[in-house]
C-alpha cells in the first residue's frame, strides 16, 4: 500500500513537471516565452491547468455507451499504472519485485489497447471511433519491434526480472542473489581479457557490454514513441483530421484522467528503456583505479546514500529520455498513416528481427 | 533540388532537424529587448525568444504614429472642421455661441463659441489622421497610446467638453436672453426709425 501511494506521488510529481516542462520546451524551440503568469517562470501553470479540469463539467453523451464511456479512461490509466508495479527505482526498493518483470509489463501495458477501444466505442462518435481504431491499430503494430527490442534486451540479461538486470549493468552486480560468481567482461567477450565486473559505470551499462542492443535501444525508442501516442507518431490525435481522435467526447476530470495516462505511458516506457538499455539506477561513472568514482556514486545499499543515488541516477537519465521525446515533438512532423505503418512494419520489426538474431549470437560469445 | 532519399539522408535529415531545434532551444537564454525604431538593432533580429511580455514590456511606438485622438478642449475653437472632414463621422459637435469672447488659444485665436458636446467615438475611429490635419488651433492630436480597449463599447466615446450640462444650459439660456435683447434693440430702432 505504501509502494502504491509511493508511486502514485511520484509520479503525479513527475507528471506535473513534464507538463510544465513540455511547454517551455516547446516555447523555447519556436522562439516563444512559454508560460509566464503563474507562479515564477509559469511554475504554477500546470497545476493551474489541472484545478482548472477539475473544475470542468463531466459530460456524457446522451447517446453514448455510458459504463464504457465512464470506465474508458479508468481502464487506460490503470493498465499504465500498474505497469509501474515491476520497475525498480532503487537497488533495493522496487513495489513489487517479481522475477517476470517484463513479462508482467509488457502484457499489462497490452490492456491499454481495450481501454482505448472502449473509449473510442463508448462515444458514440465517428471521430472518436476512427481516432481509437488508428491508436489500436498503431499501438498493436509498434509493440511488435517494441518487443522485439525488449527480447533481445532479455536474451542478453537472461532474465526477465527488472532489478536482476539492474543489477547485471552496475559494479554491484555480485550483490544480486544468483549473480555471485556471474563476471562482466568488456563488450561481454570474454576473450578481449578485460573484466569489468569491478569497474561498473557505463562500461557495465547493456548498450556497451552487448553494443547491439544500441540498435535495439534506438527500436525501442522509437516505437516506444508510438506506442505513448507521441509525435511524429501522434496520429490518435491528429487535430487537423480526426478533432481530438478517441478522447473528442471527454471533458474535465475524464480527459484529465487520460492526459495522465498519455504522459504517465511517456515516463514509463523512458523507465524501462533506461533499465533495459541504459543501466537502470547504476550511476554512469566508472571505478578507474583507486579513484572508484562509481562505488563513490552508489552510496551504500540499503541505507538512504544507496537510494538517493539510485532514484537520482534512474530519474535524471529518464528525464534526459523524455527531454529528448519532447524535443522529438516539436521537430518533426505527424507521420501520415501509412506511413507510420511501412516504418513498423518495413523498416523497424525487419531490423528488430536482426537485432535479436544478433543478440543471440552475441550471448554465446558472452558466455 | 533532386529529390534524396534513402535510409542514410532519412537518418541524417533527422538528425539536422534535432540539431536545429536544440539550437533555438540553446539560444533561448537570450531575449529581444523592447527597443526604439531609431536604434540600431531595431531591425536586428537577435538569438532567442523574440516575443515580449507585452502589458510590462512594450516596443516604443513611433512619435508620428497614429494612435489615440485626444482633443486639447481649451485650444478648441469649435470650428466643426474635424467633423466634417471625417470619413467615418466619429466625431460630433455641438456648438453654443458665447455672448462674449470667451478668451485665447494658445496660439492666440480668439474663442468665441461653447461647446456643449465634442464627442469622439474611438469605436468608430479609422486613424486617417484627417481631423488633425484640419485643425486650425492643432488642439486635436494623436497620441502615442494604442492600447485602449473596454468592455463595455459605450465607454469608446470620449467626452472632451469642458461644460457641465448645467452649464451648457446657462451658456445658452446667455445666449437667447441676448439675442432677445438684440432683437428687441433692433426692433426699437426699427420702430423709431419709421416714426421719424
Amino acid at each position: 500500500m505504501l509502494a502504491f501511494v509511493l508511486t502514485l506521488v511520484l509520479l503525479l510529481s513527475i507528471v506535473i513537471v513534464l507538463a510544465y516542462a513540455e511547454r517551455k520546451v516547446a516555447a523555447f524551440m519556436q522562439d516563444r516565452l512559454g508560460p509566464t503568469e503563474a507562479g515564477p517562470y509559469g511554475s504554477l501553470q500546470s497545476v493551474l491547468d489541472v484545478l482548472k479540469l477539475l473544475q470542468k463539467e463531466d459530460i456524457v453523451p446522451a447517446a453514448a455507451d455510458k459504463n464504457l464511456f465512464k470506465l474508458a479512461p479508468i481502464l487506460i490509466f490503470a493498465a499504465v499504472f500498474a505497469g509501474f508495479a515491476v520497475i525498480p527505482f532503487t537497488p533495493d526498493l522496487v513495489p513489487a519485485g517479481i522475477g517476470i518483470g517484463v513479462f508482467y509489463l509488457l502484457a499489462i501495458i497490452s490492456l491499454d489497447v481495450v481501454g482505448l477501444l472502449m473509449a473510442g466505442w463508448g462515444s458514440n462518435n465517428k471521430y472518436a471511433m476512427l481516432g481509437a481504431m488508428r491508436s489500436v491499430a498503431q499501438i498493436v503494430s509498434y509493440e511488435i519491434p517494441a518487443g522485439l527490442a525488449i527480447l533481445s534486451a532479455v536474451m542478453i540479461c537472461q532474465s526477465l526480472d527488472f532489478q536482476e538486470i539492474s543489477y547485471q549493468q552496475g559494479a554491484l552486480m555480485n550483490r544480486f542473489p544468483g549473480l555471485e560468481f556471474e563476471m562482466n567482461w568488456l563488450f561481454g567477450i570474454e576473450a578481449l581479457g578485460i573484466n569489468t565486473t569491478t569497474i561498473g559505470g557505463i562500461t557495465t551499462w547493456n548498450i556497451f557490454r552487448a553494443p547491439i542492443l544500441l540498435i535495439s535501444f534506438i527500436i525501442y525508442f522509437i516505437a516506444s514513441l508510438a506506442e505513448s501516442n507521441r509525435a511524429p507518431f501522434d496520429i490518435p490525435e491528429a487535430e487537423s483530421e480526426l478533432v481530438a481522435g478517441f478522447h473528442v467526447e471527454y471533458s474535465g476530470f475524464r480527459f484529465a484522467i487520460l492526459f495522465l495516462a498519455e504522459y504517465s505511458m511517456m515516463v514509463l516506457v523512458s523507465l524501462v528503456a533506461v533499465i533495459l538499455f541504459l543501466g537502470s539506477w547504476n550511476t554512469p561513472l566508472p571505478n578507474i583505479g583507486p579513484v572508484s568514482l562509481a562505488y563513490w556514486t552508489t552510496g551504500t545499499v540499503g541505507e538512504l546514500s544507496g537510494i538517493l543515488w539510485g532514484g537520482f541516477w534512474l530519474l535524471s537519465k529518464t528525464f534526459v529520455l523524455l527531454f529528448l521525446q519532447l524535443q522529438i515533438r516539436w521537430t518533426y512532423p505527424r507521420l501520415r498513416v501509412d506511413q507510420l505503418m511501412h516504418l513498423c512494419w518495413k523498416v523497424l520489426t525487419p531490423i528488430a528481427l536482426g537485432v535479436v538474431l544478433m543478440a543471440g549470437i552475441w550471448r554465446l560469445l558472452m558466455i | 533540388m533532386k529529390n534524396r532519399s534513402g535510409f542514410w539522408f532519412a537518418v541524417t535529415s533527422l538528425i539536422s532537424g534535432l540539431r536545429l531545434t536544440w539550437k533555438h532551444f540553446w539560444n533561448a537564454k537570450n531575449r529581444r529587448t523592447p527597443e526604439y525604431v531609431t536604434d540600431k538593432n531595431y531591425f536586428n533580429q537577435p538569438d532567442g525568444l523574440v516575443t515580449l511580455t507585452y502589458p510590462y514590456e512594450a516596443i516604443p511606438v513611433p512619435d508620428n504614429g497614429r494612435y489615440r485622438l485626444h482633443n486639447e478642449i481649451d485650444d478648441c475653437i469649435v470650428c466643426d472642421l474635424c467633423a466634417k472632414i471625417c470619413p467615418v463621422n466619429c466625431i460630433t459637435i455641438e456648438s453654443v455661441k458665447a455672448t462674449e469672447e470667451i478668451g485665447l488659444t494658445s496660439d492666440g485665436t480668439k474663442k468665441r463659441l461653447y461647446a456643449p458636446v465634442f464627442d469622439i467615438d474611438m469605436a468608430k475611429c479609422c486613424y486617417c489622421g484627417l481631423c488633425t490635419t484640419v485643425c486650425p488651433t492643432d488642439c486635436l492630436t494623436m497620441t502615442p497610446v494604442y492600447d485602449f480597449a473596454e468592455v463595455d463599447i459605450k465607454n469608446m466615446i470620449y467626452h472632451f467638453t469642458d461644460l457641465s450640462p448645467e452649464q451648457a444650459e446657462e451658456k445658452k439660456e446667455l445666449l437667447a436672453k441676448q439675442q432677445e435683447e438684440m432683437a428687441a434693440a433692433k426692433a426699437a430702432a426699427l420702430a423709431a426709425r419709421k416714426q421719424a
